[in-house]
């Protein structure tokens, strides 16, 4: 049943959410999850790419979550030009139903309680110590007093703007995906990522083909919302599949938004903490946003239950959050929103021409030393930035 | 007005992220617009999948 007071309530049931919610229920404070759809996890508008590294910093995952293990990755230029390295980072493509129903298990287990079917449509100023927030579980209303509204909800958050912080994106800062699960492929290499860079494919952004197995992949697109007026991102990705990949049959579609911005310059307000995609946490160069989603997560999460059990949930307190994430990867992501940029501006020709210093070299011989140089001698920096940013996820 | 093609719309996200009136909402099976919005078609831009567009208002309350 939902209960009139919580001490934390999160707000999505994504991989930011449900992080937030465990960190917070492990320091023994009241903690509720609201999430507005019927199943957590789906559906799954991601490629489904992390690297290894990094997330175990995070979580010990259960293999379940797993579907291959990625050790190359394969640029493929406008000219259908392979470059093919090795990765010194080595990636996982999840299962993202499984992982993020294991993240919701890791947080009911920390004593969090789950809502499923339940909206959160509105919110009251901070009091002082606490704020009101408006549910629709099923077709019931709720009223809900929290120390700390943790809002994890996603692309399309809407909790921000309650609390008065300006969320809504430029076009330019947002790339708009289709992506399908598709089955029956030729040619996968299952431990292979592939990067299609050309603006015939997806202006502003990249084509992908995330292996899930020997003749299945996540392949998709995204293209720059500045570059959205007709023809669509789904005619895009028509095109792309029948000219690259015909034989696949489609397992799934999503659409999906991607804000590919700088973090928001406020991150908390009296009460509340953004986080993940709500807060425009994800890597404006490559778009992944599940691992600094949960990074967000555990970071706030910890702040927020704090805060409750020292009495101050105010912006003063919480604040702390906020100054951790402009310290550490929002700096950084920040970067690479500029590098992102200065990569919009390269024509698809420079691309062509960078590549063909690679086409006659063997794979083994592609080493970051030589893309490095053939990057820079090709003038930009930009190329060799970006690539190294990529490699890394 | 704008109008939502329901067999289209996916409910990604993406038109309430860029949407600078706050003027939709995105529920678990449909999404709506309110009566704030100013028509200024960044929506109907960004859909993925084409499911907005602008329609004459005459036209739709006809
Ligand atoms: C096509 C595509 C491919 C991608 N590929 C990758 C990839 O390979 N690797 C990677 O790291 N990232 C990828 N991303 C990005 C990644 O999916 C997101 O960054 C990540 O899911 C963000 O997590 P989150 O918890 O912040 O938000 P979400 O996972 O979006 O979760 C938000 C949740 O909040 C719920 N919600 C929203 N509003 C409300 C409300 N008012 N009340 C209650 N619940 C609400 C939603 O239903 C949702 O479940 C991709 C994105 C797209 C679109
Ligand atoms: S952007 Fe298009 S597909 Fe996505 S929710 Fe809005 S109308 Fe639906
Ligand atoms: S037309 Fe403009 S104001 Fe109206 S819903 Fe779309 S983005 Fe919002």
């Amino acid at each position: 049943m939902i209960k009139k007071d919580y001490d934390v309530v999160v707000v999505g049931g994504g991989p930011a959410g449900t992080m937030a919610a465990q960190h917070a229920a492990k320091q023994g404070v009241s903690v509720a999850l609201f999430e507005k759809d019927r199943e957590i996890g789906i559906p799954v508008r991601c490629a489904e790419g992390v690297s290894k590294k990094f997330l175990k910093k995070y979580i010990d995952i259960d293999p379940q979550c797993i579907a291959s293990e990625i050790n190359k990755v394969r640029f493929v230029s406008p000219a259908k030009q392979k470059i093919d390295f090795t990765t010194l980072n080595p990636g996982l493509v999840l299962h993202r139903r499984l992982f993020d129903h294991f993240l919701a298990e890791k947080a009911s287990e920390a004593g969090a309680q789950i809502f499923m079917k339940s909206y959160v449509h509105g919110m009251d100023n901070y009091d002082g110590k606490s704020r009101k927030i408006f549910i629709k579980h099923f077709d019931q209303e709720f009223t809900v007093n929290a120390k700390v509204v943790i809002a994890a909800d996603g692309v399309e958050s809407r909790i921000g703007r309650f609390a008065g912080i300006k969320t809504f994106v430029k076009p330019e800062d947002i790339d708009v995906c289709v992506q399908a699960t598709m089955g029956n492929l030729k040619n996968i290499d299952p431990t292979r990522i592939e990067m299609w860079v050309s603006n015939k494919w997806a202006p502003g952004g990249y084509a992908w083909v995330f292996p899930k197995g020997p003749e299945i992949a996540n392949i998709g697109l995204g293209i720059c919302g500045k570059f959205t007026n007709k023809p669509s991102a789904l005619s895009y990705f028509k095109n792309f599949i029948k000219e690259n990949f015909p034989e696949g049959s489609a397992l799934t579609t999503v659409a999906g938004g991607v804000p590919v911005a700088k973090h928001l310059e406020r991150l908390v307000s009296d009460g509340v903490m953004l986080i993940g995609d709500a807060a425009r946490q994800a890597n404006p160069l490559t778009g992944g946003g599940i691992l600094s989603g949960m990074a967000a997560g555990m970071i706030s999460g910890k702040i927020g239950a704090q805060g409750v059990l020292q009495s101050d949930t105010s912006y003063n307190y919480l604040k702390e959050y906020e100054q951790i994430w402009k310290k550490g990867i929002g700096k950084e992501y920040n970067r690479f929103y500029r590098l992102k940029n200065n990569l919009l501006n390269l024509s698809d020709e420079k691309f062509i021409k960078i590549a063909s210093e690679f086409e006659n070299l063997k794979e083994e011989d592609i080493t970051i030393t030589k893309i490095v140089v053939a990057a820079v001698k090709n003038n930009p920096k930009l190329v060799k930035d970006a690539m190294l940013a990529f490699i890394g996820f | 007005m704008i109008k939502i093609n329901k067999n289209k719309c996916d409910l990604c996200g993406s038109c309430v992220a860029v949407c600078p009136m706050d003027s939709i909402e995105m529920f678990e099976t449909y999404l709506k617009i309110n009566k704030n919005c100013n028509e200024c078609m960044i929506c109907v831009h960004i859909c993925p999948v084409e499911a907005l567009t602008k329609e004459d208002s005459d036209r739709s309350n006809v």
